[in-house]
């Protein structure tokens, strides 16, 4: 049987293009990879080669046709015992065809985003446990350690991991426990080792990443999103990729434009990705385990600031909480005050400050940025029916922004307000004291919102 | 011998196919050919262990994925956007997977996958499984700066990788001089105490040969090996690139001199294959790979709810 050429597509856009010129002529015999002809599309001069071998018994369109629709065929190969002159009569009157039909579409329905679970709470803590005062700094180092003990795969790497115990003391005596095995320093090289940390991940170990700050991983930041991100879904659900990147996040203090930034915002916008940015210790421990557990890549976003202070950490062999769900780190019912990171911090005083002029906030903290715990904001919203978002960071497409839109699309009925948000100043962070102060959220700022969202 | 023909010849058809169905709308996208370079995953992946060593590469990655012996049938359905594809049609030729054959894909960022190969050797020697991983980039991505991190950290800590640069001579449009100011690609890993050697990655039985010393050397724990395949690819450097760049002459000359399937063609007949039985197989190649394109057409398109699927694995 004859084998029909056909207009190619030579490109992802192209639908027509000229058959500029035949580099073969009727009887030429061709093989594999031979050019038969040049083809002109919108942006370029392109070669068509044969595929198949045979004898060119019949060119349908002549060279110079101008507006040939991909699809339409173009000459006959005769193949093999076949002669070119049977082929010929055979050959259909030249024509131009339009492009075969697609097979028919269902009318587009919408594919409905599963529903999400119902968030889990926290496990209860037993009466009688012990509470110990922990800074968030020994909160991570511990949840590292026990994950470490449990799971040979979980390892450390990153910049003064291991000899220097930590450029801000997180992994404080981590290689005398663990040794240089598992304990890893790394070059100053982040966009190097995040992708080892990844790739070792996709192997199966379990990486934990850190980051001297959140700052340098913008250095990697192409294996954290295209790398890590990415791979189970384009794999099909093949590879996963259990890797935990972790680091300090946010402004610190008086360290200049390039060395505080809050990235939760970047990181909460890429499906693929955890985002946790915890504020107390007994979350940050509780949610480190879980990342470490989880086999989904984790983005851990910490806070210098916070890592000195200190929290009420139950005792538990195994304190685990739940990725995905926010927590009321104060309960009220005048209003609700939403934040994650230090401005829960900022949120709090806020609140205290309120409740001496007699209005009761309740302030939630997200905990987990993606994904989102939308239920338990729109649950104090339906009982407060005024809202603020509290957020260390800029305002711009940030988390106040989802928040914000999340408030008017599911939570309208709600609102006896428009929701108002805190956050830092639209501009790169100054050096100046008075400066950097002026830029950042406070909590007198949060109560002036909560007076508008009362129209007092 | 028979055996690299073989392959080699099932990537060639099988790429000239996905050419022709990328021509007829059935392929979308990028699609990078493998046509002129198939000694070179054929001759490497030939010394490897399947299932033990590992296998990484950029988004030409078709033929080593056929290389290492998996089904064309599912590689072309992912080509075509299938829900039988490797990757349940989410992938696209770039991005395709076989974690059972230990082939961690099929990476569409230049240079990503060193770094990423470099981890996958790390866990290797974590693991003390005494696998190795087989890193595979191009000329263009030896200019990355992460591969040169990678390359300090791999030697720094002795890991089992064997980096394989594929010097088709053209990043894209730019050829290998014009971008390099080493363009011996085997030196770039000098500085940093990387043993490299050059091979004529023309010739299937000199690259096998290279492999199995390079396999050698990591497995000895004398850390990575840098390897420069000297190739060249014969098609654009992906179905949408004209290759003005280069004259029509030059890449007709290296087809007929130095064609690596040809070559052991030649060789196979000296020790005493027959014409019929070459036939017979190129017969029994043209066969699998139309099965490959009928399959691949025929089979459907994933389901609209695969949309949600393998975001995440966990349940929060």
């Amino acid at each position: 049987m004859a084998i029909e050429l056909k207009m190619p597509a030579l490109s992802p856009t192209m639908e027509e293009g000229t058959l500029a010129k035949w580099l073969v002529k009727e009887g030429d015999a061709v093989k594999s990879g031979d050019i038969l002809a040049e083809i002109e599309t919108d942006k370029a001069t392109m070669e068509f080669e044969a595929v198949d071998e045979g004898i060119i018994a019949k060119i349908v369109i002549p060279e110079g046709t101008d507006g040939v629709k991909v699809g339409a065929v173009i000459a006959l190969i005769a193949g093999e015992g076949e002669s070119a002159v049977t082929v010929q009569a055979a050959a259909p009157a030249p024509k131009v065809e339009a492009p075969a039909p697609k097979a028919a579409e269902p009318a587009p329905q919408p594919v409905a985003a599963p529903a999400p679970r119902a968030a889990v709470a926290d496990p209860d803590i037993p009466a009688g446990t012990e509470i110990v005062k922990t800074t968030v700094r020994e909160a991570l180092r511990d949840a590292m350690a026990e994950e470490m003990r449990a799971d040979d795969r979980v390892f450390v790497m990153g910049e003064e991991v291991a000899q220097y115990q930590g450029a801000y003391k997180v992994t404080q005596g981590l290689l005398e426990e663990f040794g240089d095995r598992r304990v890893i320093d790394t070059p100053i090289t982040e966009y190097g080792f995040a992708g080892i940390g990844t790739g070792a991940a996709m192997g199966g170990l379990k990486p934990i990443v850190e980051f001297m700050t959140f700052n340098f991983a913008m250095q990697a930041i192409d294996h954290i999103i295209n790398s890590a991100a990415k791979t189970n879904y384009m794999s099909g659900g093949q590879m996963r990729c259990p890797v935990v990147f972790r680091g300090p996040n946010g402004a610190a203090s008086r360290v200049g434009a390039q060395h505080s930034q809050n990235y939760g915002p970047w990181y909460a916008a890429v499906p693929g990705l955890i985002v946790i940015a915890p504020y107390s210790a007994a979350d940050a421990k509780g949610l480190l385990k879980a990342a470490i557990r989880s086999p989904d890549p984790v983005v851990f976003l910490e806070n210098e600031l916070l890592y000195g202070q200190s929290f009420d950490v139950p005792k538990l062999d195994d304190h685990v909480l739940p990725i995905g769900k926010a927590r009321i780190a104060r309960a009220g019912r005048d209003v609700t005050l939403v934040s994650y990171s230090i401005g829960v911090g900022v949120a709090l005083e806020a609140a205290d400050k309120l409740a001496d002029e007699g209005v009761d906030a309740e302030v939630i903290d997200l905990r987990t940025l993606r994904p989102l715990d939308k239920e338990t904001v729109l649950k104090s919203l339906a009982k407060t029916n005024r809202m603020v978002v509290v957020e260390e960071g800029w305002p711009v497409c940030s988390i106040s922004s989802e928040i914000i839109a999340i408030a008017m699309q599911e939570g309208f009925d709600d609102l006896d307000a428009p929701v108002l948000r805190v956050t830092n100043k639209d501009v790169p962070l100054p050096y100046a004291a008075n400066l950097e102060k002026a830029a950042l959220i406070k909590a007198d700022d949060v109560v002036a919102a909560v007076k508008r969202v009362r129209y007092r | 011998m028979l055996e690299l023909y073989r392959q080699m010849l099932l990537i060639r058809r099988f790429e000239e196919k996905a050419g022709q169905l990328y021509g007829f709308g059935m392929i979308g996208g990028f699609c990078h050919l493998y046509i002129g370079q198939e000694a070179v995953a054929v001759g490497l992946q030939s010394a490897m262990r399947v299932g033990k060593d590992s296998v990484i590469t950029g988004y030409r990655d078709h033929g080593h994925m056929l290389a290492y012996g998996i089904d064309p049938k599912v590689i072309m359905a992912e080509l075509t956007g299938r829900a039988a594809g490797i990757s349940r049609g989410k992938g696209g030729s770039m991005h395709m997977f076989s974690v059972d054959h230990g082939f961690y894909g099929g990476h569409g960022i230049v240079g990503a996958q060193v770094g990423l190969g470099t981890g996958l050797a790390f866990k290797h020697k974590y693991a003390d499984d005494g696998g190795v991983c087989l890193t595979y980039f191009g000329d263009g991505a030896a200019n990355q700066g992460q591969v040169y991190e990678s390359f300090n950290m791999a030697e720094l800590w002795k890991l089992p990788v064997i980096f394989v640069i594929e010097n088709n001579q053209y990043a894209m449009g730019t050829s290998v001089n014009r971008a390099s100011a080493e363009d011996q690609l085997y030196r770039r890993g000098e500085s940093f105490r990387i043993p490299g050697i050059q091979v004529d990655g023309m010739d299937v039985l000199a690259v096998r040969g290279a492999a199995e010393e390079a396999r050698q050397w990591v497995l000895s724990g004398k850390g990575p090996i840098l390897l420069e395949l000297k190739t060249y690819r014969y098609r654009g450097h992906s179905m949408s690139d004209p290759a003005k760049y280069r004259s029509r002459e030059e890449v007709q000359a290296v087809r007929d001199k130095s064609d690596a399937i040809e070559h052991l063609k030649q060789e196979l007949e000296a020790a005493g294959v027959t014409e019929d039985e070459l036939k017979a197989l190129e017969k029994e190649i043209r066969q699998i790979v139309q099965e490959a394109a009928d399959f691949a057409e025929q089979a459907p398109e994933p389901e609209l709810a695969e949309l949600y699927t393998d975001v995440l694995v966990g349940q929060y």
